[in-house]
This record gives structure tokens, sequence and C-alpha cells, in this order.
């Protein structure tokens, strides 16, 4: 009975599975000459690795490696990276420091520190540091945030630091991250309504 | 200079050796730990180490990743040599030598190139017997015993790893050099028997005799009078030199083998000497199966072909025959490396059951068979 090594055996009259339960792949002990004599499966398997050897080696045919400093695997579009703070048309910030975001954040990683902007509407943040180290990148305050002032989106790591103190990004470098936004903002206040 | 070197013979023993050994045995051993990595990779879809560097001021010479060897040896080197507290430091020190010296020393009766004549090597050598009164033998030691030297050397091998195991005062580096004792002690049987088929065909047990007697016609070579033997051998001595998959005296990723409580040069010289083992192997094998130092229809005065003839300098064929010789072990390692990345390791009992119940019946069998085969060609005298 010679066999391929790995083909299923056809079920048995004894072991035959019934309908609706578990089937049962019956694997024979190998029985034939060729199998027990061993030498040629082993030169088929060494056939096997010699193909992917000269394969690899003349034109890397099967090779899957990245070589990660030089190449990057692309990251998928919604990939939730290091922070940035959106610019309004002015290259003004866009936070209004409404708290929605650290409120959000589950790691406590958000500090705001509101400023008045002086034009008797807006609030503006004076502080506003985000702890790369302590962030879990769940992307809350992405949602949270009812002006488009913060995103992930940069597609970059939280960088590697000396100092823990290196990690904790401040306004400035989070602006320098950031573009401007298309988003509206500003809206017409709670009087919407009565206006339509 | 030359006279003197042909009369002191152990000065000409001595230089060989030191050639054999530090110009091509070391430098394929290390340049193994690096294919080892490399040809794994690339039968595994991998890359591999590429990324050790030389910086030469603005030149960087990265060279496949071959610099990765050196790297290696720096970080055994400057590794913290730990000796168990209870270990016997004695003992202990002497494994690793033990395990490398015999392989080392085994060299010795390795031919690898033809006899150099001497005042003849640019002239074509139409008649050797007669115009070779004087030559230096490319073989450290020839001596009768030949391959029974290498037997018994290769027996002190099982020293090294056993005491290895005991010496750590570590019970799982004991039971694996057990495993390694009775692993090495029953593939030596069939290793032997395995070539018993060989002496009987080329009626020698010196290795340089044997070459000479495969003659430079391929189909006199080994391989082709002793094809089981071949395959048997080959097996037997991969098993000898420990490596998958046979390697389950050490098994590094799980099962804990002799060397476990080897750190810095000292695990380092064990690593080696199974790579030197493994180069012996092939050097072994090119000796007895494909002809040694013979390169196909390459007499001592060139090539000669169906009648097409080629002259070559003595010098010359010389030349070829070394590098010959070297491609068909480097050829040899690349062989084992390959079998070690594709075959998946034995269970003990499976080894015992390979090593008393199919190799050794099928060596004697084909001891049996040469024998009668010897025999009826001698006309039966």
């Amino acid at each position: 009975m010679a066999q391929a090594p790995h083909a299923p055996q056809e079920p048995t009259e004894g072991s035959k599975p019934r309908r609706g339960r578990v089937g049962v792949r019956v694997v024979g002990r190998p029985d034939s000459l060729e199998q027990r004599l061993y030498l040629p499966e082993v030169l088929r398997g060494l056939g096997v690795t010699m193909r992917h050897f000269f394969a690899n080696v003349v034109g890397r045919k099967y090779t899957v490696t990245v070589q990660y400093p030089e190449e990057k695997a692309p990251y998928p579009e919604r990939f939730r990276g290091l922070h940035r703070l959106m610019h309004r048309e002015d290259g003004s910030v866009r936070c209004v420091a409404c708290m929605l975001c650290p409120t959000a954040c589950p790691a406590h990683c958000i500090t705001i520190v509101a400023e008045d902007t002086g034009d008797g509407k807006e609030k503006r943040p004076k502080i506003f540091e985000i702890d790369e180290l302590r962030c879990v990148v769940c992307g809350l305050c992405v949602e949270a945030c009812p002006c488009d002032a913060i995103r992930m989106d940069t597609g970059r790591h939280a960088p590697a630091v000396v100092h823990r103190g290196d990690a904790i990004l401040g306004k400035v470098d989070l602006l320098k991250l950031g573009g401007p936004s298309q988003a509206t903002q500003g809206g017409k206040g709670a009087t919407w309504r009565e206006e339509q | 200079m030359l006279e003197f070197l042909i009369e002191h013979t152990w000065l000409q023993a001595l230089i060989k050796m030191a050639l054999l050994i530090l110009a091509f045995v070391m430098p394929l051993a290390s340049l193994s730990t690096w294919a080892e990595r490399r040809q794994s990779a690339m039968m595994q879809d991998r890359l591999g180490p590429n990324r050790a560097e030389l910086r030469l001021g603005s030149i960087e010479l990265r060279l496949w990743g071959i610099l990765h060897f050196v790297a290696d040896a720096l970080k055994m080197v400057f590794k913290e040599d730990v000796v168990p507290a209870r270990a016997n430091r004695f003992l202990f020190g002497l494994a690793p030598i033990l395990a490398i010296a015999p392989v080392i020393i085994t060299f010795a009766i390795i031919p690898f190139g033809s006899d150099l004549c001497v005042g003849h090597a640019f002239e074509v050598l139409r008649d050797p017997a007669s115009m070779c009164t004087s030559t230096i033998p490319l073989q450290v030691a020839r001596i009768d015993q030949g391959f029974l030297f290498y037997f018994a050397l290769a027996s002190l091998a099982v020293y090294g790893t056993t005491l290895a195991g005991w010496a750590s005062y570590n019970k799982w580096s004991l039971l694996g050099g057990l495993r390694a004792s009775s692993q090495m002690m029953s593939y030596e049987v069939t290793m032997g028997l395995s070539l018993m088929g060989a002496f009987l065909i080329y009626g020698t047990l010196e290795p340089h005799a044997m070459v000479l007697a495969q003659g430079p016609t391929p189909s006199s070579w080994g391989i082709v009078t002793q094809p089981l033997a071949f395959f048997i051998f080959l097996t037997a001595a991969i098993a000898e030199t420990k490596r998958a998959p046979f390697d389950l005296p050490e098994g590094e990723p799980e099962i804990i083998g002799y060397f476990v409580e080897y750190s810095g040069m000292r695990f380092g010289i064990f690593f080696l000497a199974e790579f030197v083992e493994t180069i012996f192997l092939a050097a072994v094998v090119t000796t007895v199966f494909l002809g040694g130092w013979q390169v196909p229809w390459l007499y001592p005065d060139g090539f000669h072909l169906m009648g097409w003839t080629l002259e070559l300098p003595h010098l010359a064929v010389v030349l070829i025959q070394l590098v010959v010789w070297s491609l068909k072990i480097i050829v040899l390692c690349w062989l084992q490396l390959l079998i070690r990345w594709t075959l998946p390791r034995f269970r003990p009992d499976q080894l015992m059951r390979l090593g008393w119940k199919q190799l050794l019946p099928a060596s004697l069998i084909n001891i049996v068979v040469t024998a009668g085969v010897v025999l009826a060609r001698s006309g039966g005298r």
C-alpha cells in the first residue's frame, strides 16, 4: 500500500464518522517499504529546501524579510501614531481647551491649562502636554475632540528617548507635527435653530 | 632550504599541519558559523544576519554579513567565564580541549594534494616514476594505519562530551553527556564497518594510497563502487558530529545538553569543535568516496579525455588538485548544513533503532557482498 505520507486515509468501517459529529482522520503508520527506508522522503525534503535555497540566493524569490530601518512596511490608513495638533487658517491652534480629551483619556496622559484668548468668545490652551509614555494609543481623545484639533494620523511611533521627560510633547512640538485642517470650526452658536 | 625541508620531515609536518589548520580548517570552520546562519535563513525564506559591517573611514564593508563571525568571536572572548561552584574545575577545563583536539589531530592523515615533485615545478611530468626522486607529500602524516588512527582518535572525542556533562555538576548536563556517549559509541561501530568495504576494494587503510587507487576517473571513485557504504557512512558520521537530525545530546532549543554550564570561549570551543568535525567528515568522505584530491581526467602530466590532451606543468596540476579538493569539501559542508536544516530531530529510541537495527546490518551486508565481489574478481585466490 504505497501512499503519499500525508494523504488522509479513507475512514475504515469501524471509525467511520457519523453525520453531525467531528470527523476523525485516521493516519496510518508508515507501512510501505519506501516510507520505512526513509531515504526517498529525506531526498524529497532536501529537494524542497535546496529549491528554496537556490531561488533565494539567486533572486530572493521567496524571502519576505523587510529590512526595517531602510525599508518600512506601509501602515494601514487608520493607524494611530504620535499625536499632533491641527492649525487654524492663521496658523494658531484649533484647540479651544474644552477639556474633552483629558476627560476621555483613560491613561490621563493629556494635561491642558486653559487661558483666555481675549476676543471675548473662546479659550485656548496655555499648556497642552501629552505624555507619550503614558499614552495607550486608544484614540479616544481624537474621538472626543469636537474641533478636529487633535489627531493621531502622523504614522509615527512614540520616539525612543533617554530621559522620561523627553517623551512629554508640549504644544509647540505637537503643532509642529500638525497642519491646517479643513473642518468648519466656530459654528453659529446656540442660536442656529432660530436662524434656520 | 628545500633540501633541509626534505631531510627534516618533522619540520615539514609541522609546517603542513599549521598551513592546513590555520589556512584552511579554521577559516572554513569560522565561515561555517556564518554559512550555517545565512544558509538556514535562505532555506527558510529569511535573510539571516547581514548587518555586521566594517567601517574604514568612509568605506563600509558589509560582505553579506560574513563579518558576523568576527563579532561572534569577540563576544565569546569577552564574555564572563562562569564555572559552576561545585564543578570539577580541572575536568571542566579539560573537556572542551578533549572535544576539539582529536578532530584537529586526525586532520594529519588527510591527503590534500598529490606529492610535490621537488625541482620539477614548472615542467610537465611525463614520467613521474623516474623524474621524481625527492618529493614532498601533501599530507601531514602518511601512516600505514591511516583510518585506524582516525577511528582511535574519534573515540577519544567521546571523553570530551562525557566529561563536560559530568564535570559541570548538573544533572541535566550529565544526562546530555550520557546521551552523547551512547550515541557516539553506537554510531562508531557502524562508521568503522561501513568503511570496511572500501578498505577491501582499495586494499589499504592509508588515505593517500586510497586516493591513488581511485584514480582520476570518476567511475572508479568510492561513491560508484560503494554507494551503500557512502550513505551509511554519511549518516553515521553526521550522528557522530552530534548535529541535527542527531542533535539530541545537546538539543539547543529545549532538551538540555552536556554543555549547558559552559559560557564564553569554553562554549565557543565546543561550538567550533562541531564545525571542525563537520569539515573533517567532509574531508573523510572526499578521501574515501569522492577521489580525494583527484580531479576528473587530470593525470600528473595534464588532462586526458577521449584522446584529447592538455599538458600542464606540475605546479599547475597540484594547484588545480588543491582547489578541487577544497571545493569538494566546501560542497560537502554545504550538503551537511542542508541536511541539518532540513530533517527534524530523532528520538533516542529511534536513534538507537536506526543505528543498531538498520545501519549496522546494512553495513555488514555491504561488507559481505563487497568481500564476495572482490574475491570473485581476484579469481578466488
